[in-house]
């Protein structure tokens, strides 16, 4: 395979290729070339720059700088090049039927007969890759399993759709497939490969990567930092690969006396009072809904209160947190109404001052609190998030990745605020998909598959620690 | 269990269809005739279309409010430049299937919701119909009319086209390739840009075939009624939805059925004539058609739940 692998064009070529979103370089100059007949394993904890290098590859984001070729096919596109994409969410159009979903993607098919043709194609390409699969062609995809569903998409993947498939890229495809299934699609990449096709690889699964990769990249902040055949590797060498150089200069969470447990869910997430709780793993392994599931589970009631028992910072800000229409201080006030008001109705000045204050302590940059909240950067607007949090009397304060693109001044800002908050008996519960957010926490869940798959305190919270119980290191 | 669950779905709303016309059979026995069946469903064949035309956008996860005013405004341009100076006629209605199509591009390239745009331009719609036939009046191109009011043998006029309205559409919208992708950008417009579709183009799509069954209503409407007047068919944008969902479509996911819409636009028609042989005071009708509406729809929600936990 190696010779094969040497002699041929590359399928494609990335030359010294960059994407920034703002500040952030979210890939950070990689060159990179696929043959024919690789198999590429591409690890990466969050944010190393996974889906920005395959949303690079296949065409769905332009580099900022550097340059993407196709040479095997001389395409100019990575659609006419045979590059495709098996995302990991899933998307497939849940209204149509297997067959019709076949069809989006492939806009050969059509005139009178493309329904017959669509369901050969697709059932030969699912018999292929998942004999006995027992998927009927013509249901349509919301009656399907999800485990099914990413079947039929990675079918839809690798059928011939009128050209040559020369590379597949796997974004996470056996997250959802049991171990059986997961097989078949090992041996089927294998044998793809082995015919001339090409693979990028992306699991959390280390023994699946081992498994079907001939090599392995491993990213991290955008970088390439390691780039050798499978033989090169061992598992520890793969993970200390991932992790960063520890630094010196972490804080060590200084040991306080906790108060009495004040959190405790079905699903084994506790929190002590005043005690800094993390949420960790790989995005979107089920943090967020466990904190959604607590939050809404406390709070949803018929009158709002007084007191309320828990708060929550929103991270995605458009969608949870910001009102876009009102100005800061009502924003910040939002929370709080009920403390002030009076016969139902709010008491102007005690709103504003509220506001003033926290303008002040948390240090929100503005002429003026009456402006739009849209006037704010980025990061003021998660200050006004968390000033509408914490200016409540909630005990619990539930935080859902809050520090997303926030930079590194206002992080440090708010990482003293909730030491000082902490200390003065309030409970955080803190997901963050920053491994060095959460080394700060007094207790670490780390969730894998939607559930806890470990629970680290004091000297066990580390980067390390956290990658093991992120990546699945057994061999299923 | 799971596989029943989509057959359900025509079931429904043609067990509802059924149901009620043994009832109005039963009432009023004198309507099971050839004339008697033509008279109940013939207002139906245009809010038939203008529900045909509503389920295009809803298609594409959009609502149109402004299919009433839409359908007048064709209605009276059929009525007067139509019959009048055809050449004329035929280029003002094929401009306004051509603004139902960049009006379907402007709410997807600027964002805007759906909502608020059609029923802006319902405004519109409005004002230039009544700018074209300020009173009541003009007149049916002939053709139109003989082809509206012709008795073919056996079966009346009002089912044969129900019948052709819903398989043109079902080719249309289910069978051919380009409808399967509309109801694909739908239910996941995502996954169909990322195939390398120009998705504004595809909605442009959808709302000029919802634009050219508009227009086909409106030529319908007047080739019924013979004359036209700017407020005639306002209340076919609450029936084209009604009539969508009757028809066992959902205004989001690109769920869609051309064959249930008609069905749910014969079915609103004939809860109408029900009611009336009823005796029902016409004060209590319009609510006593929106409790047949939410009877049906009750049902269905019935059989989707019970399907779901079978499954």
């Amino acid at each position: 395979m190696s010779t094969v692998a040497q002699d041929s064009a590359p399928i494609v070529a990335l030359t010294d290729a960059a994407k920034s979103f703002g500040a952030v370089r979210a890939l950070d100059g990689v060159s990179l070339s696929i043959r024919p007949g690789e198999c590429l394993g591409l690890v990466g904890h969050n944010g190393a720059g996974k889906s920005t290098l395959v949303n690079v590859v296949n065409g769905g984001l332009a580099p900022t700088s550097g340059r993407v070729d196709f040479p095997a096919s001389g395409a100019d596109t990575a659609l006419v090049a045979g590059v495709r994409s098996v995302f990991q969410e899933l998307s497939l159009c849940p209204n149509l039927t297997v067959a019709e979903n076949l069809r989006i993607s492939h806009s050969g098919l059509c005139g009178p007969g493309w329904r017959r043709a669509a369901r050969a194609e697709i059932a030969r390409t699912l018999d292929t890759v998942f004999p006995g699969h027992g998927i009927d062609t013509e249901t349509t995809v919301e009656e399907l399993g999800i485990a099914e569903r990413q079947m039929v998409e990675i079918a839809i993947g690798f059928a011939p759709r009128g050209q040559d498939v020369r590379l597949v890229i796997l974004d996470e495809p056996t997250s959802s497939l049991d171990a059986a299934i997961a097989d078949q699609l090992v041996v089927y990449v294998r044998q793809f490969c082995a015919q001339g096709g090409a693979v990028i690889f992306i699991s959390h699964m280390l023994g699946e990567v081992f498994a079907v990769a001939s090599r392995i990249l491993v990213m991290r902040d955008g970088k390439v930092v390691a780039d050798r055949p499978v033989a090169a590797f061992t598992r520890q060498g793969l993970v200390d690969a991932m992790g960063h150089v520890a630094d010196d200069d972490t804080v060590a969470a200084v040991t306080r006396d906790l108060g009495p447990e004040v959190v405790r869910t079905d699903d084994g997430l506790a929190a002590r009072k005043g005690e800094v709780v993390g949420l960790s793993g790989l995005a979107g392994h089920g943090q967020a809904r466990a904190l959604a599931h607590l939050y809404l589970g406390t709070t949803s009631a018929w009158r709002g209160r007084r007191d309320p028992k828990m708060v929550f910072v929103a991270g995605d800000r458009t969608r949870d947190g910001i009102l876009p229409l009102w100005p800061i201080l009502r924003n910040i006030s939002i929370g709080v109404l009920q403390q002030f008001s009076r016969r139902g109705l709010v008491d102007r000045s005690a709103e504003t001052a509220l506001a003033g204050d926290w303008k002040h302590r948390i240090g929100i940059r503005t002429g003026d609190l009456a402006n739009n909240i849209l006037s704010l950067s980025g990061g003021n607007q998660q200050k006004v998030l968390f000033a509408r949090a914490l200016a409540s009397t909630a005990p619990v304060v539930v935080m859902d990745d809050p520090m997303r693109g926030v930079d590194v001044g206002t992080k440090q800002g708010v990482y003293a605020m909730i030491r000082a908050e902490a200390a003065k008996g309030r409970t955080f519960l803190w997901y963050s998909t920053e491994t060095d957010e959460v080394c700060q926490c007094d207790r670490v869940f780390v969730f894998r598959n939607g559930r806890i798959s470990a629970e680290l305190t004091g000297d066990a919270i580390t980067e390390e620690g956290i990658l093991r119980a992120s990546f699945e290191m057994q061999d299923d | 269990m799971r596989r029943l669950f989509s057959r359900y779905r025509i079931l429904l709303p043609v067990v509802s269809l059924a149901l009620l016309l043994v009832a109005t059979f039963y009432m009023q026995p004198r309507t099971m005739s050839y004339f008697g069946v033509n008279l109940l469903f013939n207002l139906a064949v245009p809010i038939a279309l203008a529900t045909v035309a509503q389920m295009c956008i809803m298609m594409v996860e959009d609502i149109d409010l402004s299919v009433g005013a839409f359908v007048s405004l064709t209605a009276c341009v059929t009525a007067t430049l139509l019959n009048d100076q055809p050449v004329l006629g035929v280029g003002v209605l094929a401009c306004l299937v051509a603004a139902y199509a960049v009006m379907g591009a402007v709410i997807h390239r600027l964002e805007l919701p759906a909502i608020v745009v059609t029923l802006g331009m319902s405004f519109v719609w409005g004002g230039l119909a009544l700018f074209i036939l300020p009173t009541p009046g003009g007149a049916s191109p002939g053709w139109l009319r003989s082809m509206m009011t012709s008795t073919p043998p056996m079966v009346p006029m009002a089912v044969v086209a129900s019948v052709v309205i819903a398989t043109v559409a079902h080719l249309l919208v289910v069978r051919s390739g380009i409808g399967t992708v509309l109801r694909g950008v739908g239910g996941n417009a995502r996954s169909v840009a990322r195939a390398g579709w120009p998705v504004i183009r595809l909605k442009a799509l959808a709302y000029g075939l919802a634009g050219l069954f508009g227009v086909l209503a409106g030529m319908a409407l007047v080739g019924l009624t013979t004359s036209a007047d700017a407020n005639i068919a306002l209340r076919y944008t609450l029936l084209s939805i009604a009539g969508v969902i009757l028809g066992g479509g959902e205004f989001t996911g690109g769920k869609v059925s051309p064959v249930g819409a008609v069905i749910g636009a014969l079915t609103l028609t004939l809860a109408a004539s029900f009611l009336s042989f009823l005796r029902l005071s016409p004060d209590w009708q319009i609510g006593a058609q929106g409790g047949i509406l939410i009877i049906v729809l009750m049902a269905r929600l019935l059989f989707t739940r019970r399907n779901t936990r079978d499954g």
